[in-house]
């Protein structure tokens, strides 16, 4: 059992080659802007450019905005369904799954079709097509939200503590706040930074419904060469720092996986 | 020669001797238990048994063949572990034809085996279930036949009932004596609940620390443990240490007080500390029985009821000792810190041959 | 009318405080239930009636059958084909890699190496992993140029494609397999090693162990694990845009035009295209979710 097998060695030596040689070929590719010797050129050109800046802070703006309002939205609604209304479990449980059965292009479809017309209108402002997207993206990470603040509040007995606060003379507002989500901070920040990287290069959504976000940034300048290499390097880099960022918080706490993703 | 012979076994991982010179006979039929707290090297030695583990040194030998080098699946030994282990995609009469199966017997043989099994552990009408639609004792049994199906040379069970609610711990173990004796098997037996051992066993072995402390009887386990180590860890035995002050008539000294033993003391000369045992429901208090009997004079220190017996802390200067008396309702119980002589017989005082270690 | 009787009867012993405690907590929950329904079940339904209405709003059949004309049987078909390939590759891949760190006896950092770019890779998709693909095996990415300088073998000469079937299905792998070891992996976890020693105790070596135990046992988790894949590449999108440009006639592309513009000369039939998405993708999550319970229920 515990002597490795050559076939054990072969596998993940295959499976180093396909995590790695893409990655490899798009950094090289990336160092070569200039002829003839290594450069960071691309990356100088690919951050400084003012499209970059702000597609970057426009989506920044927008996971931001998504976390807010899935957080505000979720933690009280799985903290309920935990403490009061265990009967809702189920069906609440089948809403957050529905995100998987549709697809980022058919809720874009959806979206539009449905909001992008008369009487809604709403991708008639900009305001008010920022508050579909931010929708959009919401719906997209609700699964991993809910999955990761639900797993949060199994592991913290909130019964007990929300009873032990009541007993103690705490609000409900107080509770909610000053208990309930500092003890989720865990959950909390794993669902902060999985949506951060669901929602920094989304593309379908943001494209669709005609945002400067950093997803169709990308894309547009795809046909050059150099930055889209960078650009993808920085963007791997950022998947990275957000999944180590997550299993840094989340040590010894089960069932906080880094587990998403829009395709 | 032994059916089961354990020569000189020997178990080292990395740094620590999991098990030392491990030496057993086991006769045809036999019920032995190994005995020990967690950690003492009794799974270990079941595991080189069955040969889920090599043993360093030392030799096996299961009814003249030297298997001490065969994988465990060409032994044809049995084996109950603790977790039931049972297949979870299998129904229960799969389970139980799984060796057969393996062994490529006819459908025929199997089915007819299988049903045998079941009737033997009387659950017939559950051969098609699946594990997780059983109990656990419902489990546990079907996994003894499972083992047994095989028609094993060897049974071994590690910890089958520590798993199980206490009821139905104690009907299972009754279950799996009676199906040992039907069936003649030659069983080893690993727990750390001593009143399984003693209720089970033709033999128990006594193990601490890698090593084997006593082999002996239920019987002589209980009445006549060899070391401290097996007098405090079967029953709850008083451990005293006394000086010996004439081995040859069996004269010692507790904490002052003069003590006789039945026998001469054979493994102390004067003047030396050896420890010794008594059994808290052999000594007696206020007893006024024949002056031949031992008496040792303290304090009452503690009481505490038990249901049907009354344990009684009595405290000399350094030393204390328990002591039992079957409750009843006119029995005047003593007061905290009252004095009290308390007396036990010359054969209650059982010289241990190797002296407590900082007691 | 009866029916409604009993519900009254079985109403009826509910006590005024506890309703209204009920009617409180409800409250908690409301705008969850809100958002759900504005922004999930109120467009599946837009999606439900759409597909079933022509251009002026009367009911209509044809939608659904439009679903059927070849071009968009292909569509489905090429999405479903590339989903399968990439599904079953990545499974198989993935399983393999699972078990190599959890049963093979590998040194322990390479398995937390492996579940942290898991992580990372299979968050890592659409227009960058595109990107990196290109500059991987497209025309003159590195490991074509390599191929070409060391063995003479330029693999576009050779039937590979990296904007066709084969080369999307690379692409797809590159975050399918690192799914599959994401969850197979616990599942391996989850074999007891009693079970592999009460089979050898019983006799049986360690193909039949497999044979009969292992991937028995496994094969929920595998197969469930393998729909998911399966629902994860089907529904892709933004890679499959920034790859082949819309080119390839995958499903997803094709609803992706019928937005920017009714290139299906039929508003009615972009509905039913996303509607056999989402029964699809159903279709699957309830096979994924029933495989689900019955390996947890052997598991537990």
């Amino acid at each position: 059992m515990s002597k490795s097998s050559p076939w054990a060695w072969f596998w993940i030596g295959l499976g180093v080659l396909y995590f790695f040689v893409p990655l490899f070929a798009t950094l090289e590719f990336s160092l070569k802007a200039q002829k003839g010797f290594y450069s960071l050129t691309a990356y100088q050109v690919a951050l400084t450019d003012p499209g970059f800046v702000r597609t970057f802070t426009f989506s920044l703006t927008m996971a931001a905005a998504t976390v807010l309002v899935g957080f505000l939205l979720i933690v009280p609604t799985a903290y309920w369904v935990q403490l009061r209304l265990p009967r809702l479990r189920p069906i609440v449980e089948l809403l957050t799954l529905l995100p998987f059965v549709v697809p980022g292009i058919v809720l874009a479809f959806g979206l539009i079709k449905l909001y992008g017309h008369p009487p809604f209108s709403f991708t008639e402002s900009e305001l008010s097509t920022n508050g579909l997207l931010i929708s959009g993206y919401v719906v997209l990470a609700l699964p991993y939200m809910y999955r990761a603040v639900d797993t949060g509040l199994r592991a913290i007995d909130v019964r007990t503590l929300t009873e032990a606060a009541q007993s103690l003379g705490a609000s409900w507002p107080t509770i909610l706040f000053r208990i309930i989500f500092p003890n989720l901070r865990v959950a909390l920040l794993s669902g902060t930074f999985l949506t951060f990287a669901i929602v920094i290069g989304e593309f379908t959504l943001a494209t669709f419904l005609n945002r400067p976000a950093f997803g169709p940034y990308m894309n547009l300048v795809g046909d050059k060469t150099y930055i889209p290499e960078a650009l993808a390097i920085i963007t791997f880099a950022l998947t990275w720092a957000s999944m180590g960022l997550i299993q840094f918080f989340s040590r010894g706490t089960p069932g906080q996986g880094p587990l998403a993703g829009t395709r | 020669m032994a059916f089961l012979e354990i020569n000189d076994v020997q178990k080292q991982f990395a740094q620590t001797t999991a098990v030392d010179t491990f030496n057993l006979q086991v006769e045809r039929g036999e019920f032995v238990s190994f005995l020990g707290p967690s950690g003492c090297g009794k799974t270990t030695t079941l595991r080189m048994i069955a040969g889920f583990e090599l043993p360093t040194s030392g030799r096996i030998v299961i009814n003249g063949n030297d298997v001490t080098h065969k994988p465990p699946n060409q032994r044809n030994v049995g084996m109950v572990f603790q977790s039931y282990a049972l297949f979870p995609n299998m129904t229960v009469a799969d389970n139980i034809g799984f060796g057969l199966k393996v062994a490529k017997k006819p459908a025929a043989e199997i089915k007819q085996r299988v049903e045998e099994m079941l009737k033997l552990i009387h659950l017939s009408a559950l051969g098609n279930r699946y594990p997780y639609q059983l109990s656990g004792g419902q489990q546990q049994r079907i996994a003894l036949a499972r083992a047994l199906a095989i028609k094993p040379q060897v049974l071994l069970l590690d910890e089958p009932l520590s798993a199980l609610d206490a009821k139905i711990r104690v009907s299972l173990r009754n279950e799996i004596r009676a199906i040992q004796r039907q069936l003649g098997i030659t069983t080893i037996y690993v727990t750390h609940d001593q009143e399984e051992a003693l209720s089970l066993s033709d033999r128990i072995v006594v193990m601490s620390e890698g090593r084997i402390e006593q082999i002996g009887t239920p019987f002589e386990i209980y009445n006549f443990p060899l070391t401290p180590f097996v007098a405090s860890f079967v029953g709850t035995l008083n451990v005293l240490s006394a000086t010996v002050t004439n081995a040859g008539s069996g004269l010692l000294q507790i904490e002052g007080q003069p003590i006789r033993a039945a026998r001469p003391i054979e493994s102390a000369r004067d003047g030396e500390t050896v420890s010794i045992a008594l059994r808290p429901e052999i000594i007696s208090m206020n007893g006024a029985s024949a002056g031949e009997a031992n008496r040792l004079q303290g304090k009452v220190e503690d009481v505490s009821f038990l249901g049907s017996i009354v344990r009684i802390r009595v405290r000399f200067e350094n030393d204390f000792i328990h002591l039992d008396t079957f409750n009843n309702p006119h029995l005047s119980l003593p007061q905290i810190g009252q004095p009290i002589t308390v007396t036990f017989p010359r054969e209650a005082v059982l010289v241990l041959s190797r002296a407590a270690s900082a007691a | 009318m009866a029916q409604l009787a009993t519900v009254e009867k079985f109403t009826a012993p509910v006590t005024p405080p506890a309703t209204r405690q009920f009617s409180l907590a409800w409250l908690g929950v409301v705008p969850f239930f809100a958002f759900a329904i504005a922004f999930m079940l109120f467009p599946a339904g837009s999606l439900l009636v759409g597909s079933f209405q022509n251009a002026e709003g009367a009911f209509t059949l044809e939608n659904i059958a439009g679903l059927f004309d070849e071009s968009i049987r292909n569509s489905y078909w090429l999405s479903i084909q590339i989903s399968l390939v990439t599904a079953v590759g990545g499974g198989i891949f993935g399983f393999l890699l699972a078990y190599a760190v959890t049963l093979g006896g590998l040194p322990k950092f390479i398995r937390s190496g492996l579940m942290t770019f898991s992580g990372v890779a299979s968050n890592f998709a659409g227009v960058p992993l595109a990107f990196a693909f290109i500059a991987t095996l497209g025309r003159v990415g590195l490991v074509t140029a390599l191929l070409k300088q060391l063995f003479g073998f330029n693999i576009y000469d050779h039937g590979f494609n990296l904007y066709n079937f084969w080369g999307l299905s690379v692409t797809y792998m590159y975050f399918q397999f690192p799914l599959m070891v994401l969850i197979i992996t616990p599942a391996l976890d989850g074999l007891r090693r009693e079970w592999r020693e009460a089979s050898e105790i019983l006799g049986a070596n360690s193909w039949q162990y497999w044979r009969y135990i292992a991937l028995p046992i496994l094969l929920p988790s595998l197969l469930g694990t393998m729909i998911l894949l399966f629902g994860n590449a089907f529904g892709a999108f933004a890679t499959a845009f920034a790859l082949t440009g819309g080119q390839l006639q995958l499903i997803t592309l094709k609803i992706g035009a019928q937005i920017r513009g009714d290139v299906l000369h039929n508003p009615g039939l972009g509905y039913a295209l996303a509607l056999g998405m989402v029964v699809i993708m159903a279709i699957s999550l309830i096979g994924y979710s029933w495989l689900q319970r019955k390996s947890e229920k052997w598991l537990r």
